[in-house]
């Protein structure tokens, strides 16, 4: 079992994510992240699905995707080929005696402080999911009160884009 | 049409044995009390609208005209609330004759019936909320069996989606699985659109149900038709024509092959594909089998079809996939009740898998030749790379070891029957006997079970589009609307429903639609008094302990059949021994100006054979009980060495 990374081109029409869903789940596939947002062309959503399974559910996977009517393109982006991230928020316990020390840990993993308080601080990352991972490590020590984070999006590195031939 | 229909005017006295009145006919020779419109024909070839300029129209206007222009004939519904815009166009229609039936499953499995029939798309109408719901049914039946299917629904106001208001029912996402598409049509300018993408989903590629959802206060609105309209679909561009390099592969393996098969699906039937199979199976010399969807996609008399596959399919068709060095799989999709248990599933092939839905190719069994499109082509293109080859004298040769071992089979293992020592009629002949006295030209539709495997054994098909049942699905009731749908599509063709006495009490009211708007098929209830295939299975591994499957339509006579006919309408007959059972179906034959209706009263106890149990591989095929052929069988056993060394006989009958 490995974790591929989906990008998939849909029409913006309502109900188009539900579609999506629940031809994950009505199959029996796992999604372990999924992201959606307007691309460069209006009217086209740009959905970043990671899941998880062999290689031989995968191809199912892509067919079934296909069918469905709203679903234009479907391409696997490759972790070696492709520039992935996540974006992560975590509110930090961190009071004037450590404060210094998180924000250090902060610096040393180039994410940002977006909030301050007398208590606490939120720091802002974006990076690859092991990356994160590890700033949350880091920070555990001093109280991670909350996290909230983003599904991975994903581009193919190079200068070719996969909206440009949908038509 | 008037808004209160006529009661039904004092009829004579009838001819059935038991001389009971009945309404007068609804067809046939025109009376006064007819109301004619309601017998309105089919106009399939009348001159449809090719090209209208923008003009005024309502949301309701826009639909019944988008339909007329995009050449439905017959819509199966029943009004409603939400619907009810719809209808007051419809009234005035010529062109869209709408029947009135008594449950929306029977709109859309009349919708289905209709679509395999024609080959056309097949068009039901609901209401909201239950009424929509009642179409899940039907449409789950044709999406596994691929049908062209449009489903019409109103819908609550727009302001009141969302609110749970009266007969709302979120039926986009109720279908969203068991649809090949649908859309929820929230601008009434969209309208001529949404019809035109519906029957072009649902037509093309492979085929499938799609669901329109339409707020009453959209049918409301004043808008603007227009026809032609372009689809807007980036992404739905389905494959027909296959690549030459995968149909210069396959042509290879057929070559090399010593023991092909070609595999035939529904999707032969679906892709109008029987001509060209003839002789695609005439280039390549190799057996036919045709699955349950696919019966009378190649006739039954030709000497190279060796009947059904699966799971009660011919000893020699399962034989002869298990033994195959080379499977050719044409519009068809490695059903589990075809495969038996996958992983002992023809051991010794090669596939070529050619279908029109490239996510069938390698979904259940690895393709060695995958090749995505339609199977016309695909069958026209493979014959045509065989004969370019030549050779076609030297392929026949070199089947010659095959050919014997398949006789082998099929002389030792026919399809067959007894009939019962307790002198009870017996179910296979009579199936047998309605198809030898309707004959190949007549249309067979089925429910679900025994009776529905017996029609697949026991009638001989030789065209395509003469056998509608639920392969997929399994829908119990899909006969008697499947008929009605199927007879008002070929009217001239002569419609028989073989039904079981289980089915037939899940959607026998559609019979009162086919009285009055004169639809005369016949339906052969085959009475065991029981849910058959249930008990089948108790009989064989619950140890007999016959678990509520008995449902007293013998013991009490509950419902008597014949009295329930007459009350809908039909004529209703009985046939209780086998000295009667040629001159209840002539009496039947010679009836065409209303639905007919046969009790046969038949043995409860007659078992479909041959039989692959559930989850056991195919090798343990059993040709009757107790008897498995492929390792009693002295010839099979030498030809097969490995099978016999995995599978000892056990000889204690099925149960592993």
């Amino acid at each position: 079992m490995t974790t591929h990374t989906l990008s998939v081109l849909v029409e913006d029409k309502p109900g188009v994510l539900a579609r999506i869903a629940g031809l994950f789940s009505r199959r029996g596939y796992n999604i372990a992240s999924l992201a959606v947002g307007p691309t460069e062309e209006e009217g086209i959503s740009r959905m970043t699905i990671c899941v998880t399974v062999d290689e031989f559910p995968l191809e199912q996977v892509t067919k079934q995707l296909n069918k469905l009517v709203h679903v234009i393109k479907i391409v696997e982006l490759e972790p070696t080929s492709s520039v992935q991230r996540e974006l992560v928020m975590m509110k930090v316990r961190a009071d004037a005696t450590v404060r210094s020390q998180v924000l250090e840990v902060t610096q040393m993993f180039r994410a940002k402080v977006v909030d301050v308080s007398p208590e606490a601080v939120t720091v802002e990352a974006t990076g690859t999911e092991d990356e994160l991972a590890a700033l949350r490590r880091m920070l555990e020590p001093y109280g991670v009160r909350e996290v909230v984070q983003s599904g991975m999006v994903a581009l193919a590195r190079g200068p070719r884009s996969i909206a440009a031939h949908h038509r | 049409m008037t808004t209160a229909r006529p009661s039904a005017p004092p009829g004579t006295p009838g001819t059935a044995a038991n001389g009971s009145r009945r309404p007068t006919p609804r067809t046939g020779v025109p009376s006064e009390q007819q109301d004619t419109a309601l017998q309105a024909p089919l106009r399939p070839d009348a001159p449809r609208p090719t090209h209208v300029d923008p003009e005024p129209a309502t949301g309701a206007q826009s639909l019944v005209r988008s339909l007329e222009a995009v050449g439905c004939e017959v819509v199966f519904g029943i009004p409603g609330g939400a619907i009810l815009p719809a209808y007051d166009p419809l009234f005035d229609s010529t062109l869209v004759r709408h029947i009135l039936v008594r449950h929306e499953q029977g709109a859309g499995h009349a919708a289905t019936g209709y679509a395999q029939a024609t080959g056309r798309v097949g068009v039901c109408i609901a209401t909201s909320g239950p009424g929509a719901t009642n179409l899940v049914t039907p449409l789950a039946d044709a999406m596994l069996d691929s049908v062209p299917v449009v489903a019409i629904t109103g819908q609550v106001g727009r302001k009141l989606i969302g609110t749970d208001a009266f007969q709302e029912a979120d039926i986009c996402g109720i279908t969203l699985p068991i649809t090949k598409h649908n859309m929820l049509v929230t601008d009434p300018a969209d309208i001529p659109r949404a019809i035109t993408e519906a029957f072009h989903i649902a037509s093309s590629g492979r085929p499938g149900p799609v669901l329109v959802d339409l707020p009453k206060d959209v049918l409301q609105a004043a808008t603007t038709f227009r026809w032609p309209v372009d689809t807007q679909l980036p992404g739905y561009r389905p494959t027909t024509r296959p690549h030459s390099k995968q149909i210069r592969e396959a042509a290879r393996l057929i070559g090399e092959a010593r023991r092909p098969v070609l595999y035939v699906g529904g999707g032969v039937i679906k892709a109008e594909a029987s001509t060209e199979l003839l002789d695609l199976a005439d280039e390549t010399g190799a057996p036919v089998v045709t699955t349950l969807m696919a019966r009378g996609a190649f006739p039954d008399s030709h000497r190279q079809n060796l009947g059904m596959p699966g799971m009660h399919g011919t000893v020699a068709a399962v034989a002869a996939m298990q033994k195959a060095d080379l499977l050719i799989a044409l519009g068809a999709r490695f059903d589990d009740r075809v495969t038996g248990d996958l992983s002992t599933f023809a051991p010794d092939a090669k596939v070529v898998h050619a279908d029109v839905d490239p996510a069938e190719i390698g979904k259940n069994r690895t393709a060695d030749v995958p090749i995505v499109g339609d199977a016309r082509e695909v069958i026209i293109e493979l014959t045509t790379a065989l004969r370019t080859a030549g050779g076609r004298d030297e392929r026949h040769a070199a089947l010659g070891a095959w050919w014997e071992q398949l006789e082998r089979w099929r002389s030792t293992f026919p399809l067959g029957y007894d009939h019962p020592a307790d002198g009870t009629l017996s179910p296979e002949y009579v199936i047998e006997r309605i198809g030898a006295i309707a004959g190949p030209d007549a249309i067979y539709s089925a429910g679900v079970g025994q009776h529905q495997m017996w029609a697949a054994q026991f009638i001989r098909y030789e065209k395509p589009r003469t056998w509608l049942n639920s392969g997929g699905a399994g829908t119990m009731g899909y006969g008697v609307p499947a008929a009605m749908g199927a007879k008002v599509g070929k009217p001239d063709t002569t419609v028989w429903a073989i039904d079981g006495d289980g089915c037939f009490q899940m959607t026998n009211q559609e019979l009162a639609t086919c009285a009055i708007e004169g639809i005369p098929i016949k339906v052969a209830v085959i009475n065991n008094g029981n849910l058959g295939m249930v008990r089948q299975w108790q009989t064989l591994f619950y140890e007999e302990r016959y678990s509520n499957t008995e449902l007293g339509t013998h013991k009490h006579r509950v419902p008597d059949f014949v009295l329930l006919a007459e009350a809908l309408g039909c004529v209703g007959l009985r046939c209780e021994s086998q000295d009667e059972v040629d001159r209840v179906i002539g009496e039947a034959m010679a009836i065409d100006d209303r639905p007919v209706v046969i009790d046969f009263t038949v043995g409860a106890d007659a078992q479909v054979w041959p039989m692959v149990a559930a989850g056991t591989g195919n090798d343990q095929i059993m040709a009757a009980r107790h008897i498995r052929p492929l390792f009693d069988d002295p010839e099979a056993v030498q030809a097969d060495e490995v099978s016999r060394a995995d599978h000892p006989v056990d000889g204690e009958g099925p149960v592993a």
